[in-house]
């Protein structure tokens, strides 16, 4: 299947590995301005984008790109200005900080989204062991988030989003503010968890060999206005390794081709 | 418009956390020690006027006449059924300015013209000086119970509206962006998430309620005074009237102990809140 972006008039054909069926995502030319008049800020210009089910891409940008706003769009946490976002299923998110709730023990925080989805009081309860032995969990049921690390308080966000049955999981930056062991320890499970259930996932990052060691295909934003300056497909076999030298490689050669847009903008 | 959160901060704090020691018996008495150490202080200080001969000993009785007293008190029907008045009146004051103040509390958070209109009201109200409504309540419902429940509702409801007022507005944007995540619809957020999330500040908010409704209700006894019907407020009254001033002070020292018993309970009640949430130091 072939799959079209939009860059300045340009048209750049990629080809992608995944599924061949419907895409789960589409966005087209989508635009979106926060204010009104001289103060009007354009987060994105004229994105389009498509992700198969089951895919697992990673969008890669400097800060103040709207990747944070594209998840939000596709969220449906936000309209955009302008353009189509189609969503063929309910999805789920993780955000940079874990959120959890204080008052709330590890398992009633995964509780509470299994309440909202609609789950019966019974099988709560078993659900939330389930979810929290999937992220490796067990034991910490009863913790409080305050009584847990960094990395297990991502992890409890984990077992919430999977508990949200959704089958798009976006993530923005959920791992930013991890050190690199637990990164890594919590890139092979979400890796892992996303395959085995067969999760589509859009995964935000600014660093991009996070980007290239989880992502089936790399998108690269590019900032003031946000855009979809360029995408690869990863065909490297999975699980990567974050330090090896092909993943560096890729890393350096992508992050000259974000700067070299970057430039070409301003010039 | 927005509420000061140093309002809130409880009026008295007496309580203190026990250091993390380890045994009951040390826990028991590292609690117990600083509150025996202020009773021996305020004693000996008042022992020590009463040395001075500032004031004639029928006026200014010493400690041990006074707990002497307050002892035999305690043995009273008349003191017990007074307690029984004070006390029904308290709670029941307390539970209608409760049920009131967090209603307010959450409609004038939830409707945004209305909290630009009854949001600074409700703090002036605050600073309003109970005993200030009294006349009003007199002329309004009489010589009776209904005057003084008005006056004490009045007193602690505005504390409690601007507690939940404040938790609400405090409520991190993450945990309601959560929520939506989450697929929360309003009434859900609002019982899953926000309300629970406001719960210390609502706290401190009941805490301070309760002190100003334990002083109207003080205030409100010494001024309406119902026949046949004896309260420690109408007490403190009679004793005055009848210059006895030892039943007097017995009087005011079970007012204080109460008042700080129950301000004790809130404050304990807070920190195991705040304990559970992380946010007190280890």
């Amino acid at each position: 299947m072939s799959l079209t972006t939009l860059i300045h008039g340009r048209t750049m054909t990629e080809t992608v590995s995944a599924a061949s069926n419907e895409p789960i995502v589409r966005i087209s030319n989508v635009s979106k301005v926060f204010g009104r008049g001289a103060e009007a800020t354009v987060a994105l210009q004229d994105v389009s984008l498509e992700v198969q089910r089951g895919e697992f891409v990673t969008v890669v940008g400097a800060s103040g790109c709207g990747k944070s706003t594209l998840l939000n769009l596709i969220a449906d946490l936000d309209q955009p200005t302008s353009g189509v976002v189609d969503v063929r299923s309910k999805t789920a998110f993780m955000f940079q900080e874990a959120t959890l709730l204080p008052w709330l023990t590890a398992r009633q925080n995964v509780e509470l989204a299994l309440k909202l989805t609609g789950l019966g009081k019974r099988d709560r309860r078993s659900r939330a062991v389930e979810l929290l032995e999937l992220v490796r969990l067990e034991g910490s049921d009863d913790k409080r988030p305050h009584e847990l690390s960094g990395g297990m308080r991502q992890r409890v966000a984990l077992a919430r989003c999977l508990a949200q049955d959704a089958g798009i999981v976006l993530m923005d930056e959920p791992l930013g503010a991890l050190d690199a062991m637990t990164r890594d320890h919590l890139h092979d499970e979400i890796e892992t968890i996303s395959r085995t259930q067969g999760l589509t996932v859009i995964f935000v990052t600014h660093n991009m060999r996070e980007a290239i060691r989880l992502g089936d295909r790399v998108i690269l934003m590019g900032s003031a206005p946000g855009r979809v300056v360029y995408e690869e497909s990863i065909p490297m076999p999975h699980p990567r390794v974050m330090d090896s030298p092909d993943v560096a490689t890729r890393a350096a050669a992508l992050t000259a081709r974000l700067k070299e847009q970057g430039h070409t903008h301003v010039g | 418009m927005s509420v000061d959160g140093s309002v809130l901060t409880p009026v008295v704090d007496i309580v203190d956390a026990p250091p993390a020691g380890s045994g009951w018996p040390r826990k028991i008495w590292a609690w117990i020690w600083p509150k025996a150490l202020a009773i021996v202080l305020v004693l000996g200080f008042w022992q020590v006027v009463v040395w001075t001969g500032w004031r004639p000993i029928y006026v200014l009785p010493s400690p041990g006449e006074t707990l002497q007293t307050l002892w035999s008190m305690l043995g009273t029907e008349r003191f017990w059924s007074a307690l029984q008045t004070t006390l029904l009146r308290a709670v029941t004051g307390f539970a209608l300015a409760l049920v009131i103040g967090t209603a307010i509390g959450i409609v004038v958070a939830r409707v945004r013209p209305l909290r630009l209109a009854v949001g600074s009201l409700i703090t002036g109200l605050q600073t309003m000086p109970s005993i200030a409504w009294f006349p009003l309540a007199i002329l309004l419902f009489g010589l009776n119970e209904q005057a003084i429940l008005f006056v004490v509702v009045l007193g602690a409801a505005p504390s409690i509206a601007n507690g939940v007022i404040s938790g609400i507005d405090h409520v991190p944007p993450s945990f309601v962006r959560l929520g939506k995540v989450l697929g929360a619809g309003t009434v859900s957020l609002y019982r899953d998430i926000v309300l629970p999330a406001a719960m210390p500040s609502y706290i401190s908010g009941l805490t301070q309620g309760w002190a100003f409704a334990w002083r109207s209700l003080m205030a409100g006894e010494l001024l309406v005074i119902i026949a046949e019907k004896p309260s420690l407020g109408a007490n403190l009254e009679f004793a005055r009237q009848f210059s006895k001033a030892p039943l007097l002070l017995a009087t005011m020292l079970v007012i204080l102990i109460l008042g700080m018993l129950v301000d004790g309970l809130f404050s304990s009640y807070a920190r195991r809140v705040r304990h559970r949430r992380g946010l007190t130091a280890s």
